[in-house]
């Protein structure tokens, strides 16, 4: 009986978290959405703001963090769920799936500013089964003395997978650390090496 | 408050029902616990970090469901019956770790009307006696009466359940 009441009081509670989701977006509160989704990489935590995709999150950096960090630098209007972020899943299966090459949802860098931000702009002209040297990203930033600053940049991409970070290696051919640790920036790489071998398209570099 | 809001709507969710059903009956809480919870969100970022979140939110929920017991009373409707002696949500609602609990709502139930809305309102809904009046019509001083004849009743129906409680096995 208690067991049963409970579980009608979460279905509940669960029905009226969708309501307030829904009426929290039609009246321009949603700020920020967010889901964790489970991942070939571990499960994710995507959120995004009314014009693009915030974050995304390997469970290795901590999605609790990751969270406490979009409510105090963009809005502690935070909620879990909501219509906004399905692009951006479908996107990301389609992925992890090899049929996808580029990312077409919008991003919001605005937790990134100065060269940091230039920077993780510049990384989609890194292409899809490519690698490119520290070096060589801060020669296409037009600094090609901040190989450093670029390392510091790529650790700090806020929307890591649609901002191709870990296309960016060491000069010695060596993956070189990765936000969402080494193992998950190798099977990245390998997955975008094997899905650019299959007959679904050619390399394009 | 700079906290993500996800995180209280999972903290104090069920309180915040609990307080709607209490005040107004299962059907109408999810009503006042939507407009609760979607003011608090808009009012979130402004609310100073050290104010007590779910006494604010519990706070909000009596408004909000004050003003729909205020639109009632315009509209002569009763406070919900079905939900009230009988209605098994308002049972559910309230925090009840054994029968006993049960039995105090049942208790509640066979109060007269007024004095059954003037203690919920007032004891379990927290309200004022000058909003309990509002409410149940009358003066203030009418409403407190309700209420403290309501109590008194309550202690002599629950008195003997009371006693056995304590042969029963509390130490």
């Amino acid at each position: 009986m208690t067991t049963t009441t409970a579980t009608t009081d979460d279905d509940v509670l669960r029905g009226l978290h969708a309501r307030l989701l829904a009426d929290a977006q039609r009246e321009g509160l949603l700020d920020v959405a967010y889901r964790v989704v489970p991942s070939p990489v571990g499960d994710l935590l995507i959120a995004a703001g009314e014009s693009g995709v915030l974050r995304v999150a390997f469970a290795v950096q901590d999605h609790d963090a990751a969270l406490a960090e979009l409510a105090a630098r963009v809005s502690p209007r935070v909620l879990e769920g909501g219509r906004r972020l399905d692009p951006v899943l479908r996107e990301l299966d389609e992925y992890f799936a090899g049929t996808r090459r580029e990312f077409d949802v919008p991003v919001d860098l605005r937790l990134l500013t100065g060269f940091r931000r230039e920077v993780v702009e510049a990384l989609p002209r890194v292409p899809y089964g490519a690698t490119a040297s520290y070096a060589a990203v801060a020669a296409l930033t037009g600094r090609p003395a901040a190989v450093r600053a670029v390392g510091t940049a790529c650790a700090r991409n806020p929307v890591p997978l649609l901002l191709p970070c870990h296309r960016v290696v060491r000069s010695d051919g060596s993956a070189g650390r990765y936000a969402g640790g080494e193992a998950a920036k190798a099977a990245l790489l390998r997955l975008e090496g094997a899905a650019a071998l299959s007959p679904r398209g050619g390399r394009q570099a | 408050m700079d906290r993500p809001f996800e995180q209280v709507v999972r903290a104090h969710g069920a309180t915040v029902l609990r307080v709607c059903r209490a005040l107004l009956g299962a059907h109408d809480a999810d009503d006042a616990w939507s407009d609760t919870f979607l003011a608090a969100l808009r009012a979130w970022p402004s609310l100073p970090p050290d104010v007590n979140v779910e006494a604010w939110l519990v706070t909000v929920a009596r408004r909000k469901a004050l003003d729909e017991l205020r639109r009632r009373a315009r509209h002569a409707l009763p406070v919900d019956p079905a939900d009230g002696a009988l209605g098994r949500p308002l049972v559910a609602a309230l925090t009840a770790p054994g029968d006993r609990d049960l039995d105090l709502w049942d208790a509640l139930g066979a109060l007269p009307d007024k004095q059954r809305r003037a203690v919920v309102l007032h004891h379990i809904g927290g309200l004022p006696y000058a909003d309990v009046a509002d409410v149940v019509g009358g003066s203030d001083a009418a409403a407190r009466r309700a209420g403290a004849d309501g109590v008194a009743a309550l202690r002599r129906t629950y008195a003997r359940a009371a006693v056995d409680g304590k042969t029963g096995g509390r130490p």
